[in-house]
């Protein structure tokens, strides 16, 4: 029983990482019909920021408010690069799908190989908030502390992105845009301010994901967002692409189904089982989980 | 035509000199480290061979068909170690092994295809990519010590016969990757301008019009993902031979992006155009890794240094700048520049009739817009 619920809380932490990655991928698909490759890089960048901030930055620190400070400065960096790189590279690109994603996968080498030039490509020690390192007992089962942050940022995150969908105007813009983008230009409302938008908020959420990432992980390194990213890919095309609550379920389900299949069969098959998974839903549901049936 | 002359003989002029390349001990400084028929540069330059002719199967899928796969690294990673494994695990003899291999490059990326082909657009990239993650998974995972892990494979030498084996016979070498690229080019260059080749860039331009006209594109793509595959997987095989093992690199989603960089770089939908892109993106990633060590870098002040270091970061930002500025890649500029010389007018776009070689991605970004909300491509045309 133990177990279960460890491996239940640890699937759903890794599940928190997912969404938080692929929330921003999903909104900036379903908004701009470009598959970010960039996503990852900005993982990377968050969590580089965060763990240069808390070594140098006056104020941050490895623990308490100064953890959360450092946080900050790494979401900050990560939402600033996002968003100069939609008003740099992909504005100018704009409704020329296939160059933009050639643009991202250019940016996805091109950025982790520049941490990887500045810092090295060996892993580094990432600060753990003494918040992280205990554990709680729950159902007779030791979990991590740090799961908990995870899962309850994630869920923060889930709700305050569907609040602002839903309650701002920027909000109903952005689902417009989903739905039929040419009709909301048509009404006279630009669209390329929330293309903005919606790539400065995936970068913050990616950078957030990098530096809790970092957490989970104990040591960050230039590639792991990378890594990170095919899966965020996997959750956002089981989740249906652009629905936000889609993609929230498909974490969890693949988050889940990795963690279980890695311990009760065997490590690595449950990173093959998720391909399984994706397989199937396209092939039963080709638009994903939550794709309406016409 | 003039131009059609030239495009009969000058594939042939430059297989002549590659091929009496190693009697050549001219020194080029700047260029290459070594005389021309050192083992070092051989080796370079047959390294950039291969990926030339592999670059060339990704135009095949990418920039004939449209077909955006991310997971093509896989059946190249398929023929290396498959080939590895039947040589050095099995004790099979080259022959049998590069059999066994031709099978494996036949049957994986029919499996593979015949599912991700149900999907289209972003859908059938993500599921390219996530097969090919599972053969990552798999080599890394090192199941029963099988692939070597991260520490890569290594071949037995016995079964190989002894003219492509050791320093000595890289020239050997040298001339098998060269019999592969001419391999791919000719294979590609008949299957291009078949009738099959024809529904496929059909389909790159239009695919509902295909269907309309009674084919399945299905088909068509099942068999151009096949014999891409295919290909990629006889390129793993040499380059098994040259390199003397299996690297665990060439698993890797990175990998794949770098053979889309050469297509595109070259000039997707253009058969020289991938080559030279593949040739041209090897050589960087080669030489640019040595010019980082030399002396002349490493005493630049860290802001400039520290960027130079990385050879993907100079590719990825000239892939952008290509991107940007040279749409088409080299193949496209090369089409620009002598339509200019015509004298005539910068070229209608390519709406219709015979396309415009190197254009291949402007012209399947309008399959990409359909391509939005995965598999629900709306008919546009006519519509």
């Amino acid at each position: 029983m133990s177990t279960v619920v460890l491996l239940t809380i640890t699937g759903l932490g890794l599940a928190a990482l997912y969404f938080l990655v692929a929330s921003g991928l999903s909104l900036i698909f379903g908004l701009m019909g470009v598959l970010n490759f960039a996503h990852g890089a900005f993982l990377t960048i968050g969590s580089y920021g965060t763990w240069w901030a808390a070594q140098n930055l006056p104020g941050a620190g490895a623990t308490g408010w100064g953890f959360i400070y450092a946080v900050a400065f790494g979401v900050a960096v990560g939402t600033f690069v996002a968003a100069l790189i939609e008003l740099a590279l992909i504005r100018p690109l704009y409704e020329r799908h296939i160059e933009q994603v050639l643009v991202t996968v250019g940016l996805s080498l091109a950025l982790v190989a520049l941490v990887r030039a500045i810092w090295g490509a060996d892993p580094r020690p990432f600060p753990r908030p003494e918040i992280a390192r205990g554990t709680t007992s729950i159902l007779g089962a030791n979990v991590p502390n740090d799961r908990f942050l995870l899962i309850a940022t994630a869920v923060v995150v889930l709700v305050a992105v569907l609040a602002f969908l839903r309650f701002t105007r920027f909000g109903l813009v952005i689902r417009a845009g989903v739905e039929n983008r040419s009709m909301v230009t048509a009404l006279g409302i630009d669209v390329r301010k929330a293309f903005t938008l919606v790539f400065a908020i995936g970068g913050a959420f990616a950078a957030l994901a990098g530096a809790l990432g970092g957490v989970y992980l104990g040591s960050i390194s230039p590639g792991q967002g990378t890594s990170l990213l095919i899966f965020a890919f996997i959750v956002v095309v089981i989740g249906g692409m652009s629905s936000i609550t889609g993609t929230a379920m498909a974490a969890v389900l693949v988050g889940l189904v990795q963690q279980f299949a890695n311990y009760y069969l065997a490590s690595g098959v449950g990173d093959l089982s998720v391909v399984l998974l994706l397989a199937m839903v396209l092939l039963v549901r080709p638009g994903g989980l939550t794709a309406r049936v016409a | 035509m003039n131009r059609k002359n030239l495009g009969r003989l000058g594939p042939l002029v430059v297989f002549v000199v590659l091929a009496l390349l190693p009697y050549s001990t001219l020194q080029i400084p700047g260029l290459f480290d070594g005389v021309l028929n050192s083992p070092g540069t051989l080796q370079l330059l047959a390294l950039c061979l291969i990926f030339g002719g592999v670059a060339l199967s990704y135009d095949l899928l990418f920039g004939f068909t449209g077909l955006l796969s991310f997971g093509h690294a896989l059946y190249f990673a398929a023929g290396t170690y498959a080939a590895n494994l039947a040589l050095t695990e099995f004790g099979l003899g080259l022959g049998t092994a590069v059999a066994l291999t031709t099978a494996v490059g036949v049957l994986l990326p029919l499996v593979v295809g015949a599912v991700a082909l149900r999907v289209e657009g972003i859908a059938f990239a993500m599921v390219t990519l996530a097969t090919a993650q599972v053969g990552s998974i798999i080599v890394l995972q090192d199941p029963g010590g099988l692939t070597g892990g991260e520490e890569g494979l290594a071949v037995s030498r016995e079964p190989i016969p002894d003219v492509f084996v050791g320093v000595f016979n890289t020239v050997n070498k040298y001339w098998l990757a060269l019999a592969y690229l001419v391999f791919v080019y000719v294979v590609a260059a008949w299957v291009t301008s078949s009738r099959a080749g024809r529904v496929w860039q059909a389909i790159r331009e239009n695919e509902r019009r295909v269907e309309v006209l009674g084919m399945q594109p299905y088909r068509f793509k099942l068999l151009v993902f096949v014999l891409a595959g295919l290909l990629a997987a006889l390129g793993g095989v040499v380059h098994l031979l040259l390199l003397g093992g299996s690297t665990p690199r060439v698993t890797t989603a990175d990998f794949t992006l770098g053979l889309l960089i050469m297509v595109v770089l070259g000039g997707a939908g253009s058969r020289w155009g991938a080559v030279l892109g593949g040739v041209l993106y090897t050589y960087l990633d080669s030489r640019l890794t040595d010019l980082a060590q030399s002396p002349a870098v490493q005493d630049l002040p860290a802001w400039l240094r520290v960027p130079l270091s990385e050879p993907l970061f100079l590719l990825g930002t000239l892939f952008i700048l290509v991107v940007f500025f040279v749409p088409g890649g080299i193949a496209g500029l090369v089409a620009r520049l002598q339509e200019r010389r015509a004298g005539r007018r910068s070229a209608p776009p390519p709406t219709g009739g015979t396309a415009v070689p190197g254009r291949a991605v402007e012209q399947v970004r309008d399959r990409a817009a359909r391509g939005v909300g995965v598999g629900a491509g709306q008919p546009r045309d006519g519509a």
